[in-house]
């Protein structure tokens, strides 16, 4: 899935343009980056990086939206440990720096009838790939309780939720919420935790559906170079030789068939 | 301005090279950092047959630092030999390889296969931390370590880079086993062998549980052993641990450090080396300092 050109990776001190908490520690930021906005392909993300310099290595964050004439991103992420909480404190006029766009991306060019199932904070990329694909698009979210985002894939498609509490849509997972709602698609493109992701590809084989998965690791590097974000391939991987593509330069998207979960 | 080095009869452009392991073979720093522009590019540890590594999470970050346990994932050398070594030539660098191995006979097989490929330098990885056979195994011992180095010597066509490990009591005695096997220069300090647990889920951050400490966190440790080991053996030294900045990479070379290499520090800043060479060469402007030769092991 690599088709990525050289010199394509900027590293940049971009100014913070809006900060907003969507749900209890889930949070949005729209980030001014000029020419970058409009290298980003859905599904791609940045390294972003965080002032305290004891906290060495920057943290993949998923890009959720980009607006290539503004020359800005948007990214939504939680709050997971002290780099997040960190990024969270930021306001308008503040400055991260950041290095991207990473990764490969969602492939754009099928015209297949798709589900887009996000769960939890895999929920942002999808947001991005709904607004660029031209096909026939049923979104599924999942959640734990709080709803985040749902309301911004309305314009792309029909929305289906599933909460693991039952406080909106079908109560379980993704899954549930595609079978209770007679849901049919030949294509999936899902970014999610990954129990959510191994179910979702057993699915797919299942109903014999091409499936995208978007995966994520502990990083270092970001680039490909510190073999230190690797998941189980199934195909001998092209730059050791063994079954482990790197997450951030051969995904974080790959078909399901690609990788063991 | 003289920034030129020699490392056992190779001239080094500067005494600024990569850490094995943080750099792959360059292609991908090749995006931010003209490599022609490095005193060396050190490969990542290459063994005789393709290595999987570890199991992940392989990484773990630690204050002002990181714990690594990858387990030298590599594609063994018949690949390296055709990807990698051709892709660094177009580069006007020196080449070392780094050479890894379970036993002194895979080390050798590496050794042997690069005896007629354009490297410059070889560094044997006898300081690994995560992996169960070789590496550190052979770095703790000081009768390995002299008994590998003479193996070794035998075997190679260009001179040999030694890696010492800092997980010993005392550095200057796997230094002088070295020194007495042969070995033509010494590289330290490999990472410090570590441990992090997660305490919301009552496990250890590492699926190997320990890895190994990078990063501006063992700086001081890396400066003392080069300075002890500098004044313990007659061979040249290059020096690394933590070096993120030209003042970093200073102070190893006061140290005694005859080249020094830059590690972490590429993974959060990809031109981090190149900044050394500017840095270093601006020190030496500031300061009137004609030839880099002066500055190593000037602090005595």
């Amino acid at each position: 899935m690599e088709n990525r050109t050289k010199h394509q990776k900027v590293k940049l001190a971009a100014e913070v343009l809006s900060q907003e908490e969507l749900a209890m520690g889930v949070f949005s930021m729209w980030i001014d980056v000029g020419e970058m906005a409009g290298m980003v392909r859905p599904g791609q993300f940045l390294s972003v990086y965080t002032k305290d310099p004891s906290k060495l290595l920057p943290r993949p964050i998923s890009i959720s939206e980009t607006d290539p004439k503004g020359g800005r991103l948007r990214i939504v992420y939680r709050v997971a440990g002290e780099g997040t909480r960190e990024f969270s404190g930021y306001r308008a006029g503040d400055s991260v720096t950041v290095m991207g766009p990473l990764g490969n991306g969602f492939p754009l060019d099928s015209k297949k009838k798709a589900f887009l199932i996000g769960g939890g904070i895999g929920i942002p990329p999808l947001l991005q790939l709904a607004r660029e694909l031209e096909c026939d698009r049923q979104i599924i979210l999942g959640y734990r309780d709080e709803l985040f985002m749902d309301g911004e894939f309305a314009p792309y498609g029909p929305v289906f939720v599933a909460t693991e509490d039952g406080s909106a849509g079908t109560r379980g997972n993704v899954l549930d919420a595609v079978r209770e709602n007679h849901l049919e698609a030949q294509i999936i493109y899902a970014c999610g935790p990954v129990p959510m992701l191994r179910a979702i590809k057993a699915y797919a084989h299942e109903m014999n559906m091409e499936c995208y998965l978007s995966l994520e690791e502990r990083m270092a590097c970001g680039i490909g170079a510190c073999l230190a974000c690797v998941c189980k391939s199934t195909e001998v991987d092209g730059h050791s030789h063994v079954h482990n593509k790197r997450i951030c330069k051969d995904g974080p998207v790959f078909r399901a068939e690609e990788v063991e979960l | 301005m003289n920034t030129r080095v020699n490392l056992a009869g190779v001239e080094l452009k500067n005494p600024v090279m990569t850490a094995s392991g943080t750099f792959g073979s360059g292609e991908e720093y090749s995006e931010f950092v003209d490599l022609g522009s490095l005193g060396a590019v050190v490969t990542k540890g290459v063994a005789n047959v393709p290595w999987p590594g570890n199991p992940t999470p392989r990484i773990a970050e630690v204050y002002g630092g990181m714990l690594n346990a990858i387990g030298l994932q590599n594609p063994g050398i018949d690949v390296f030999v055709k990807r990698d070594i051709p892709f660094l030539r177009q580069y006007d660098t020196r080449i070392i390889v780094n050479v890894c191995g379970k036993t002194i006979e895979d080390y050798l097989e590496v050794v042997e296969r690069l005896s007629d490929e354009p490297v410059d330098l070889l560094e044997i990885n006898i300081s690994c931390p995560n992996v169960k056979e070789g590496g550190i195994a052979f770095g703790q011992d000081p009768r390995a370590v002299e008994a590998i180095t003479r193996e070794v010597k035998r075997h190679a066509r260009q001179p040999v880079i030694m890696k010492l490990s800092p997980n010993v009591t005392d550095i200057t005695v796997m230094a002088k086993a070295a020194e007495a096997g042969g070995a033509d220069v010494l590289s330290l300090i490999n990472t410090l062998t570590g441990m992090k647990i997660d305490i919301s889920r009552q496990r250890f951050a590492l699926a190997n549980k320990t890895g190994g400490l990078s990063g501006p966190a063992v700086k001081p440790v890396a400066v003392r052993m080069v300075y002890q080991t500098a004044n313990a053996v007659k061979l040249p030294i290059i020096g690394m641990g933590g070096i993120a900045t030209a003042e970093d990479a200073l102070e190893f070379i006061m140290a005694g450090a005859a080249a020094v290499s830059v590690g972490t520090a590429n993974f959060y800043n990809p031109r981090a080396t190149v900044e050394i060479v500017e840095g270093i060469e601006a020190y030496m402007e500031n300061h009137g300092v004609e030839d880099i030769n002066t500055l190593i092991g000037c602090v005595r």
